[in-house]
């Protein structure tokens, strides 16, 4: 598959056309949708039409965008105008949004072309796809195995070819993780970079959107066109997107990166090597290596199993069967919101709003919800003191490869653990990337994580490419 | 009303104000009153998937100028999320204020001479409006509900007072003058009939002198008068419950105005679990001390402020004036009393047509220039225009605008010439002779006899005091 | 530390967050969280007196917009959404109290 750089650069010197390289993402969609289960929502008619347009701005010699004719899939959570969207569950079935999410239009605008909508976790709740309404997402390296989530409709589609590049949203891993199972490149970006307005919240304080891609600069140049201040999203940084291709060779000369002890633990021993393989690469690269421990994230999966739960249990009061999305009647309203809820959300989404609800209510508030966000601080101020001593850190970005279906589905907490290593950054609010780098057990991908205070992306990026390039000469 | 037995009513207001803005407090709907239903709403104000709110600034603006002229702390505060279901909430959770309001303290002076502290006025997000099906109209009995999101996420403003209210009669002074101040901050129109202004009141009753008692909410209360019957029959009840060896229990009364009683709503024990945590797509509100000042100097003389410089400049007023003035202050009308005032006009006279003249056609004050206003008066002062008739140039002025002198010629205001007046008194007198006779000796009330049968004769085309110079002229 | 979950604490929680349980759901859950919660009883034991708590990862205040009108959606797209609606409004069965 060619990469969206590629594509751009090809359909902008009229070596191809946003049509033919659409024909040949429907091809890859259909060759596999059925046995993967990627996409929830293919309009080919839209897709073909939106093609023709940037097809026609380059024969009338307009400029047709930074990602002109490059086909994207969107996860289910990115609402688009008169597009069903449904965030994976039975509750918003058929719901079209009549508006379209802040990232959709900038894509648009910058000329990429929505091929469709992918799978995720209900709600964007669980770390494996399983948890969708509309059947699980197969990794499409072993289809025995997940793709990660709850972004894994995203991630399979990249890693499937279907698409070279894909948005997902991460609220305590979800690119990150998916991304590391399915071998690619995902990006967990600053709190507050990409505008969260149009993506259907799960936690507000958590939830970033980002890309997935084959390549750290695909990857980048999707950044770049999501990024910057939006006056529709109240938390939205207030400067510009970052420029993140043109610095993408800076390297790794003279910056010191920590590999985080707290990131490595606990993971499985080829994981384990791999971090460490990297930290060698960035080393050779010019990079001084430190071991550094910050002893907070141990208590981040606490933390995060308590804000993220608190805040959905309320984000998702709004789907009572009132105003949009399904209803179950019944005799007085209470009963039908009851009726609909107890039908319209799975069983992971029941368990974290009981979850939430539990922790904000009274008399449980100050042990659980009030602590958590204190421990919050703490992982902040403890990232803050790490990122004096070293520019980026190092670690695992998954505990283990991708795993068998129904491994952790019986136990939460299990599946909880998959995001061990992820749910920090998103409490610190700062940014990490998660590129491939290795393989492990049954020759599947090992990803490895770099993290970086906030709106230090381009350093990230940086780093990643030189991993890529580490990856490709050996 | 004085409660028996020696019991005193402790009472506390919480007031609601829609703030008039022109969009709502977190999206760009139109804050307007009497759209078909859901016409004003949008992906955020209807609580859709992926929306997020953006706070107004004016709401911000107006809620401080509620503070500063409450004499209330601004400062730093958060938005938090007050979560329960109702249909007529469209995230099924209200923004609201909660631990950190933006203004926090403050008192209301009232006219009675007393202060009612205030707690706080914070900011919150109003509610959609719910309309039931059924025979009564009513929530009770109706088989369905219908729900219009126009008014969901108008910006509000709760004030809420300390129990520091001891009657009705106050209460009703205090709803009063924090009316007046909302509609001179221009941060309501105070329409309780639209809904613009809405009172709860928390009532409880204790021997003077004793710990406050259990205390009840009332709801529901649309007007004043309301809210003084209500407080009145609910302190009522509590102490003959009392009386009788009963306890008050902590609950949600509701007002039925019809029935003019408060029957129980919902017991506090029931009450929600609100779950009240910070709002995570709001950031937080810290005012500078710049933008404060901004409000500050923004802001024009309280109604207490505006009622003392009128009070000041009239001559041992009567309380019927004092009642007028503020009818005159709380309408907006004494920027026409202190034109007149200026002009040299009585101020008596001047408070007088502006309090029933003006204030009865309060809607069309846009067609009356204060000169026009002015000038009627001087004409009436002069004699060339009687009382009768300078009422009907005001009312003419105010529906279609125009020259007072010209009104009054096209009404036919000429007046009657002096010999005809002359004629007119000589036969009365010669009709009343009793009268007359008493009038002479020096009963100077017998005047306003004369004036009344001389208004009869004449259809009201005279002038008072020319009927007294001739009155005098023949003593 | 917090008292461990209760069968009862599920059943209350369930019935403010609108949802209705099944006895062997309720078992499920009442043990699925429990082991959660547990869990999270690594971060209730903490003395965290002296930490502030912090609810946005940035400390970004005043974001506020203009009072400009936008316009809205069209009605018809609004009731398309809803599952009833009725004379321009949307429709739900009898409310059984007043909001509190």
């Amino acid at each position: 598959m060619k990469s969206a750089v590629e594509i751009v650069r090809d359909i902008k010197q009229g070596a191809t056309t946003a049509s033919a390289e659409l024909e040949r993402s429907l091809e890859a969609i259909h060759a596999r949708n059925e046995e993967l289960n990627v996409f929830v929502h293919v309009d080919e008619t839209a897709a073909r039409e939106t093609a023709a347009r940037i097809d026609e701005r380059v024969v009338q010699g307009e400029d047709p965008g930074a990602l002109a004719g490059v086909p994207i899939a969107l996860k289910d959570n990115l609402c688009r105008i008169g597009v069903p969207t449904t965030a994976g569950s039975r509750i918003l079935e058929g719901w079209k949004p009549p508006y379209s999410a802040t990232v959709v239009d900038l894509l648009l605008a910058a000329g990429a072309v929505p091929v469709g909508t992918t799978n995720m976790d209900e709600f964007a709740m669980g770390s494996s796809t399983e948890t969708s309404y509309y059947g699980p997402t197969r990794n499409p390296l072993d289809p025995s195995r997940v793709p990660g989530g709850s972004s894994g409709g995203s991630a399979a589609a990249v890693a499937a070819g279907m698409t070279p590049i894909s948005l997902g949203s991460d609220t305590g891993g979800s690119i990150r993780q998916p991304a590391a199972l399915c071998g690619i490149v995902g990006v967990k970006p600053t709190y507050g970079l990409v505008s969260r307005y149009g993506l259907i919240a799960f936690a507000s304080s958590l939830d970033q959107i980002g890309p997935f891609a084959t390549n750290v600069t695909d990857a980048a140049l999707v950044l770049e066109t999501i990024a910057g201040h939006d006056p529709r999203d109240s938390t939205s940084l207030p400067e510009p997107a970052p420029s993140l291709v043109s610095v993408i060779e800076s390297g790794v000369a003279g910056k010191r990166v920590a590999l985080v002890r707290e990131l490595v633990d606990g993971a499985d021993a080829d994981v384990v090597d791999a971090v460490q393989r990297a930290a060698d690469a960035l080393r050779e690269a010019g990079a001084t290596i430190v071991e550094l421990s910050i002893p907070e994230c141990r208590l981040g999966l606490s933390a995060y199993y308590l804000i993220a739960p608190a805040e959905a249990s309320s984000n998702l009061a709004r789907y009572d069967g009132v105003r949009y999305g399904l209803r179950v009647d019944a005799e007085d309203v209470s009963a039908m919101n009851e009726a609909t809820r107890t039908l319209g959300f799975g069983a992971e989404v029941k368990r974290r709003i009981m979850l939430g609800t539990y922790a904000l209510s009274a008399g449980y508030y100050d042990a659980y919800y009030g602590q958590a966000l204190k421990v919050r601080t703490q992982m902040i101020d403890a990232f803050r003191s790490a990122y004096r001593e070293a520019d980026v850190l190092l670690g695992a970005t998954a505990p283990s490869v991708a795993f068998k279906f129904g491994e952790k589905m019986s136990n939460p907490l299990a599946m909880y653990l998959s995001d061990v290593f992820t749910i920090p950054t998103n409490l610190a609010g700062d940014a990490a990337i998660s590129v491939p780098f290795g393989t492990g057990e049954a020759g599947l991908p090992i990803g490895v994580q770099l993290l970086g205070p906030g709106r230090s992306e381009a350093q990230l990026f940086a780093a990643g490419r030189v991993l890529e390039l580490a990856r490709e000469s050996s | 009303m004085t409660l028996p037995n020696g019991w005193e009513m402790v009472v506390g207001l919480e007031v609601h104000t829609e703030l008039r803005t022109t969009t709502k407090m977190f999206c760009g709907c139109a804050n307007a009153f009497g759209a078909a239903p859901n016409t004003h709403v949008c992906p955020v104000c209807l609580g859709l998937p992926g929306s997020l709110p953006v706070l107004n600034v004016r709401a911000v603006d107006l809620a401080m100028a509620i503070g500063v002229a409450l004499h209330s702390r601004i400062g730093f505060s958060t938005f938090h999320r007050k979560n329960y279901f109702y249909p007529d909430m469209p995230k099924d959770f209200q923004i609201s204020q909660y631990d950190l309001p933006i203004n926090s303290g403050g008192y209301l002076a009232l006219l009675d001479g007393s202060r009612i502290s205030i707690e706080r006025a914070h900011l919150e997000e109003d509610t959609g409006k719910t309309t039931h099906l059924g025979a009564s109209g009513r929530i009770h009995g109706a088989e369905r509900s219908l729900v219009d999101y126009n008014r969901s996420g108008v910006p509000l403003v709760e004030i809420v007072s300390g129990p520091d209210i001891r009657s009705s009669t106050q209460a009703r002074l205090y709803a009063s003058e924090l009316r007046g101040i909302l509609i001179a901050t221009g941060a309501s129109d105070g329409r309780m009939e639209e809904g613009s202004m809405r009172i709860d009141a928390n009532v409880s009753v204790r021997k003077s002198g004793d710990p406050f008692g259990t205390r009840c909410e009332i709801k529901n209360l649309n007007s004043l008068r309301s809210l003084v019957r209500a407080i009145d029959f609910e302190a009522l009840r509590q102490t003959e419950l009392l009386d009788d060896g009963g306890v008050v229990r902590q609950e949600t009364r509701h007002w039925d105005d019809a029935v003019g009683a408060t029957s129980t709503m919902r017991v506090k024990e029931e009450a929600e679990d609100y779950r009240y945590f910070r709002e995570p797509d709001l950031v937080d509100l810290d005012p500078d001390s710049a933008w404060q000042e901004r409000i500050r100097t923004s802001l024009g003389p309280m109604p207490a402020e505006r009622r003392g410089a009128l009070l000041d400049r009239l001559h041992e007023p009567t309380s019927a004036q004092r009642d007028a003035l503020e009818v005159v202050v709380d309408l907006s009308l004494d920027a026409y009393v202190a034109a007149a005032l200026d002009a040299g006009l009585d101020g008596a006279l001047a408070i007088a047509r502006a309090a029933n003249e003006l204030a009865g056609d309060i809607e069309h004050l846009g067609n009356l220039t204060s000169e026009a206003f002015v000038t009627t008066l001087s004409l009436e002062s002069s004699g060339a225009l009687s009382a009768t008739q300078a009422k009907t140039v005001l009312t003419e002025l105010l529906a279609n605008g125009g020259d007072p002198a010209s009104i009054a010629r096209a009404k036919g205001f000429e007046q009657l010439s002096s010999d005809s007046l002359g004629a007119t008194v000589a036969t009365l007198i010669d009709e009343h002779p009793d009268e007359w006779a008493r009038y002479r000796d020096g009963d100077d009330k017998l005047a306003q006899f004369f004036i009344g049968q001389v208004m009869r004769l004449t259809s009201g085309q005279a002038n008072g005091k020319a009927v007294i110079a001739e009155l005098q002229s023949r003593r | 530390m917090a008292t461990p979950l209760r069968r009862e604490d599920v059943a209350k929680v369930a019935k403010l967050a609108r949802l209705s349980l099944s006895e062997e759901e309720l078992d499920t859950f009442t043990e699925q969280l429990g082991q959660i919660l547990e869990h999270a009883n690594d971060i209730a034991a903490l003395n965290l007196d002296d930490i502030v708590a912090t609810a946005h990862p940035f400390g970004l205040i005043n974001v506020v917009r203009d009072d400009i009108l936008v316009p809205c959606l069209p009605v018809d797209d609004v009731l398309g959404m809803a599952p009833d609606a009725e004379d321009g409004r949307f429709a739900v069965p009898r409310i059984m109290g007043e909001a509190p």
